[in-house]
């Protein structure tokens, strides 16, 4: 058996002649769809494997999938005779532009062999010279392979050893998956000893001493590790102590580090190369001066060893000393290297003869945490999921580290300023944090779910979605959640009815659950209320009330007084200190409906009753006239006599949901659910404490909060069910919209997989003439009415369930905008699909 | 809805219950018809030789209404339940009318022809006549010109709520026609005053109504609004995802429009309209500092687009805009341009809300009465994601608010329904400075459109010049 011990991330080029068994090879030692074969690229676009005239389409295909294939971090063997130096060149390329490593293996079983296989094939006619011409490339290359830019060149001689070999997979250097921490990352350190323990003692590390009393290790009492970003070189007072460290920790197993750019070019100056003494530079040579030629031999080796970047606790962080793009996490290239010391430029300089840095973290939208240092910035600040510890300790600003996975921050002062900036450390003013990203949100997309799995958005609801979050809802950041659409419960057979709570209750039942909520559905408009402590823009209004799309309810300086006094009620209250935060999200209802609807309401339902009201009495009154003549008309006149009626009913029914207001006053709010608050959300918390809290609220503000009336009912008790059914009566017959029902416990799993709709509205009777009509309750109306399909409905009002609760999760997840917004946009999307309005 | 039509004959030349001869439908029966949208019933509630008093009653069945047309554009709107269909004399009256009265609109009438041909007391009853954009007196202009006395009351819309009137009126129409003009007045006249959402048992009846009025409508005051009203119901509605998300905030159709249509302000025609001044500025400033690639964010239908095409110094054109429908009709606008015309011009959804990295590839972005359409709190979003891609050059129009004195307008009333605001010479100059010093640019800015020496001109247009680092 020979080991062929490989990168587990590269491009494996097989190199032999025809018959030298690649193919054979390719199927032994690697996986299925590993190996892409040049002759099945050319079956696959011309038909026939052997066709040499389609070699170039053939080949295009190899490298497309093979691209692919790299993208996605696969390992991938290219089966082709690769002898020709051209076509190797096109791989090497392949892989340097896929940041892999790209690996040759030589397949020599020998010519005659070779050729005795091809002759045994029928497939094959060309005879014997193509083989001795392709031998003759190979001999004349074999030699050059490594200079070529294949990283490794693993040659196999003879049949069996070709037979025999085995491969073997190596992690890359960078890849640490295994280990998961806990973490603390320190940022640039730049020499700064004592700052660095000061900061270890915060974060409770013990430090060992050697027997000169300086520090050569450290080590925590949970077992935690410390992480280096790069940069403990240059500028600082002590850099020679805070390498014995760094070596003598890392040599423990300790702590890990990367290398920042002034290690790479302390490499070069140890080396003997001529690097200017700039930047901090003179202060290391100096220090490192008086120290042992082993010191400094210990210290360059260390540097050298130091891989640019690590993929730690099982992918979910990445630590580079510029920061690391997500397509380069794990990769190895030069190019990675190159980023992640130096980082991204925008190719310019800046006043101070710097160069402009491109803001990479804005784009960043990977899954993995990226902690980096190298910009000094003034404030530690989350950018899409990534974070720079340079608080510039060395030019008299703090030592930062973040500790992970509890992503908080630690910071010591800098005793002093021990370099000068070239620049003053200042935040840059106009950057906006957390931008959106066009492709964040359009074209076809899957939301992964904790709750459900993949909710899937097609583009064309996307694009209804992007027009209206554009174009009229409030900005992104001000709605971190939209409110699910909610299924009436199946249609009722019962006469004159449409809808009744017996269904609701049955419902529930057959799903297993035995305590319902009934919650009086207020007659206004869904609401959510967004209480957060003002940020540094000036324009921040500090929260927001909005629609089910994200549009304001009033004008901002409305909306801004409207949010303080329902945040001092919440204060009063004592909600903020009792669930410790001090932001709060909340479902609610404001009313009345007419401060939202007024449009329609004059246009639609306030014009349907008038015309009624004009036309019905006339005709009435000219087919009583006609009986009175004797002609038959007794079932039009009965029938235009009940229309009248229900005309009346109608105007009545959409009267309820017009009062005046000014302003403020008039509004009400009717809060039914805590939605998130600092590191929590609410989604499993029964609905009476929600309710409580709703009450509380009432308490210190009746005239702003309504109470939710409701009745809770045991859906197995028929006494109990009966209770429901009359409550639910007594709230309609008053002039009630109706109610909601709701799984007591909040949040239900079925035991047969997925969820319980998390509620089933009921509606009133009367309310159902501004849905269907004033007529709907005609028996040859609502005959037909019933005829209506729910399915689709409460589909819809899962998935949107489940991306709600998604974006409440990723926003007490403190995951970025984009994250978050992804889910909101998707109930935003799903929203715009076609289902009847009426539902 | 219902309509009903008295003869009361001054004379005893005739019976009044000879109405039933006029309109082919005798005075003791009780006649149903089927009117497409419903049923429509004939009933006389008096006949007497004094007077006689034919009605018409249409019951539209509302639920095949919505249900008939499911796959229809309007299948998902709101308020179909809730509609004044079933009781305002509407478009389905006036098909009823037809129907029911098909003979009589001839004028023939074999039993009783000079009648017929005579004018005779007529009282018409519609006592919920539409009556919307214009109202009462809307109605007297359509009907005093053709001989009728007018009676039009309109309620208030809602008791109670300072709402107004009603768009509808309870109308009483007296004179001494012919029976058959007085019918076809009502059969035209009618869609003209609902002026609302039509539901056209065929797309022909628009032509058919028209060609009904030949006789009267040449000479008609109101010939224009007549006709325009006509054409204007032709145009299909917008039912698309926007106006199911606008109906979930129980928002009117109106309030969905794309914000290219809603324009307030009716430009001059006789000179060379704005938008072409606007676009010949544009392209001018573009040839002027030697951009290539264009890209036009809020493109549209895409005017701007295809006078960049026209030009082949401009080698790479992108249309963005953020509505869907708008780029839908760009693009068909575009499939008949040549294929080399066609490969240099990319179109795409976007908005200012998300930053495109895209855009970074281009030397010009265009802002062309863009910004107006954006809430005055988004314009840092708008800023962030135009320039901060560092293109060598953008350029934003606006109108100048000072010019609306000009249009007539009044102080604080806006050009376009979806604009959020409109700015002054100073306060665009304001932004405009502010935005190039954050984003290192030079700005200088132009006017467009005929100048007024104190006002300025109708649009201003500020082009941004990336500054050498």
């Amino acid at each position: 058996m020979t080991p062929v011990r490989i990168p587990a991330l590269s491009l494996v080029v097989l190199i032999g002649v025809s018959g030298s068994g690649k193919t054979t090879f390719a199927r032994e030692k690697f996986a299925p769809y590993e190996a892409i074969s040049s002759d099945a690229c050319r079956a696959l676009v011309s038909g026939d494997e052997n066709s040499q005239e389609a070699s170039g389409d053939a080949f295009d295909v190899l490298h497309y999938v093979a691209g692919k294939r790299l993208d996605r971090g696969l390992l991938t063997v290219v089966d082709a005779t690769n002898v020709g130096r051209d076509s190797r060149a096109a791989l090497i390329k392949l892989a340097r532009d896929h940041d892999v490593l790209p690996v040759a293996i030589v397949l020599d079983a020998g010519l005659d062999v070779a050729i005795e296989r091809n002759r045994n094939r029928p497939d094959r006619p060309f005879g014997d010279g193509p083989i001795r011409r392709q031998q003759a490339q190979l001999a004349k290359s074999i030699k050059h392979l490594g200079k070529e830019g294949f990283r490794q060149v693993h040659m196999l001689r003879g049949p069996d050893e070709i037979a025999a070999a085995s491969i073997v997979r190596e992690p890359l250097l960078n890849d640490r998956r295994d280990l998961a921490g806990p973490f603390d990352i320190v940022g640039d350190v730049h020499g700064c000893l004592a700052e660095l323990l000061d900061l270890l003692a915060r974060l409770g590390y013990a430090v060992q001493r050697d027997d000169e009393g300086r520090p050569i290790d450290v080590s925590h009492p949970d077992g935690r590790t410390l992480v280096f970003v790069g940069d403990l070189v240059d500028r600082g007072p002590d850099i020679a102590g805070v390498l014995r460290l760094a070596i003598g920790a890392t040599a423990s197993g300790h702590a890990l580090a990367v290398p920042g750019n002034h290690e790479a070019k302390l490499i070069r100056a140890l080396d003997g190369h001529d690097v200017k003494r700039t930047h901090g530079m003179a202060e290391t040579l100096d220090q490192l001066a008086v120290e042992t030629p082993e010191f400094r031999a210990a210290v360059r080796a260390w540097c050298y060893g130091l891989v640019s970047h690590l993929v730690l606790d099982d992918g979910r962080l990445v630590v580079a000393h510029a920061g690391l793009k997500e397509a380069y996490h794990g990769r190895a290239s030069g190019r990675v290297r190159a980023f992640a010391l130096y980082g991204d430029t925008t190719g310019e300089t800046d006043d101070y003869g710097l160069p402009v840095r491109y803001p990479w973290a804005e784009d960043y939208r990977g899954r993995a945490l990226v902690a980096y240092g190298h910009t000094p910035t003034p404030t530690l600040e989350w950018v899409n999921n990534t974070i720079c510890l340079d608080t510039g300790c060395v030019f008299g600003g703090r030592l930062s580290a973040l500790r992970y996975p509890e992503r908080e921050t630690v910071s010591v002062d800098a005793a002093r300023v021990y370099f000068a900036p070239a620049k003053p450390l200042v935040a840059p003013a106009t950057r906006a944090v957390d931008e959106l990203r066009i492709d964040d949100v359009s074209g076809r997309r899957s939301i992964e779910t904790s709750a459900m799995g993949r909710v899937t958005i097609t583009a064309e609801d996307a694009a209804g979605a992007l027009e209206v979050m554009s174009r009229f809802a409030l900005h992104p950041r001000l709605v971190p959640y939209l409110p699910p659409t909610m299924s009436p419960v199946a249609t009722s057979r019962r006469e004159g009815y449409l809808e009744h709570p017996d269904e609701a209750f049955a419902q529930f039942a057959e799903w297993g659950v035995p305590r319902v909520i009934c919650e009086e559905k207020h007659m206004g408009s869904r609401a959510v209320v967004y209480l957060r402590p003002a940020r540094r823009q000036a324009h921040d209004p500090g929260g927001a009330v909005y629609t089910r799309t994200g549009r304001s309810f009033f004008s901002p300086a409305v909306s801004a007084e409207l949010v303080t006094r329902i945040s001092d009620a919440v204060c009063a209250a004592g909600l903020f200190d009792e669930l410790d935060t001090d932001w709060l999200l909340l479902d609610a209802e404001l009313l009345p409906w007419s401060v939202k609807a007024t449009g329609l309401l004059r246009e639609q339902y306030a014009p349907v009753g008038a015309a009624a009201l004009l036309a019905l009495p006339p005709a009435a009154d000219a087919l009583a006239a006609a009986a009175s003549r004797g002609l038959d008309v007794n079932v039009l006149a009965a029938r235009t006599q009940q229309r009248l009626t229900n005309a009346r009913a109608y105007d009545e029914a959409w009267r309820r949901y017009v009062w005046p207001t000014d302003g403020l006053d008039g509004v009400q709010v009717a809060p039914f659910q805590v939605l998130a608050a600092e590191g929590r959300t609410f989604a499993t918390v029964d609905h009476e404490w929600h309710l409580g809290v709703a009450d509380r609220l009432v308490q210190v503000s009746p005239d702003l909060f309504r109470p939710t009336r409701r009745t809770i009912v045991a859906v197995t008790d028929d006494a109990s069910r009966a209770d429901g059914v009359q409550w639910w009566e007594a709230l309609t017959e008053a002039g009630g919209e109706g109610m909601v029902v709701k799984p007591l416990a909040n949040l239900t799993k079925l035991p047969q997989g997925g969820l319980a709709q998390p509620g089933l509205k009921v509606r009133g009777r009367e309310y159902l003439r501004i849905i269907y009509g004033p007529d709907y309750t005609l028996p040859e109306n609502l005959g037909r009415l019933r005829d209506r399909n729910l399915s689709r409905k409460r589909s819809l009002a899962l998935r949107e369930y489940v991306l709600g609760l998604e974006a409440l999760d990723r926003l007490v997840a403190g995951e970025p905008l984009w994250r978050v917004h992804e889910a909101v946009f998707g109930v935003l999307a799903l929203e715009s699909e076609p289902v009847d309005p009426r539902l | 809805m219902l309509l009903t039509i008295t003869l009361a004959p001054h004379t005893d030349a005739y019976p009044a219950s000879d109405l039933g001869f006029l309109l082919h439908k005798h005075p003791d029966r009780v006649q149903t018809i089927d009117a497409g949208s419903g049923t429509a019933t004939v009933f006389y509630p008096e006949s007497s030789p004094a007077r006689a008093t034919a009605a018409l009653l249409l019951e539209v069945d509302p639920i095949a209404l919505v249900r008939g047309k499911k796959t229809g554009p309007e299948a998902f709107a709101l308020g179909q339940y809730v509609n004044d269909r079933p009781y305002a004399a509407s478009s389905l009256l006036a098909v009823a009318i037809k129907r029911a009265f098909s003979t009589a609109m001839t004028g023939r009438c074999d039993s009783r022809p000079e009648l017929a041909a005579s004018e005779l007391p007529l009282t018409i009853h519609v006592p919920a006549c539409p009556a919307r954009r214009g109202g009462a007196d809307l109605v007297r202009r359509l009907f005093e010109p053709l001989g009728w006395q007018v009676d039009a009351v309109a309620p208030p819309l809602a008791a109670g709520l300072d709402w107004g009137p009603a768009p509808y009126v309870d109308l009483t129409l007296t004179g001494r026609l012919r029976l058959a003009d007085a019918l076809s007045h009502l059969y035209v006249l009618l869609p003209v005053l609902d002026d609302a959402k039509h539901y056209w048992v065929g797309a022909d009846e628009v032509d058919k109504l028209v060609r009904r009025a030949e006789g009267w409508l040449a000479s008609h005051p109101e010939r224009g609004l007549i006709t325009d009203r006509y054409l204007a119901h032709r145009r299909s509605f917008v039912s698309d995802a926007v106006a199911r998300l606008a109906a979930l905030d129980d928002a009117s159709d109106d309030e969905a429009a794309p914000a290219a249509s809603g324009c307030v302000v009716d430009e001059p025609t006789d000179r060379t309209p704005l938008r072409q001044q606007r676009l010949d500025a544009v392209l001018a400033v573009l040839r002027a500092v030697g951009a290539r690639r264009v890209a036009d964010l809020g493109c549209g239908e895409g005017l701007y687009l295809r006078a960049l095409l026209d030009d082949p110094m401009f080698t790479e054109v992108l249309g963005i805009d953020v509505s869907a429908r708008e780029l839908d009709k760009a693009e068909r606008r575009l499939e008949r341009l040549s294929d080399s015309q066609r490969a240099r011009v990319t179109l795409r959804q976007g908005s200012l809300t998300y930053t495109d990295p895209a855009l970074a590839a281009f030397d010009a972005l265009l802002l062309i009465e863009v910004i107006e359409h954006v809430e005055s709190d988004r314009l840092a979003s708008l800023e962030a994601s135009v320039f901060g891609v560092r293109a060598a050059h953008v350029v934003v129009t606006t109108p100048n608010a000072e010019y609306n004195a000009i249009y007539g307008l009044a102080s604080g009333q806006l050009r376009h329904a979806d604009h959020r605001f409109e700015w002054t010479r100073s306060e665009f100059a304001d932004w405009a400075h502010g935005v190039a010093e954050r984003h290192g640019y030079a700005v200088e800015f132009r006017g467009v459109g005929e100048a007024d020496d104190d006002l300025g001109t109708p649009t201003q247009l500020a082009l941004f010049t990336r500054e050498a680092s």
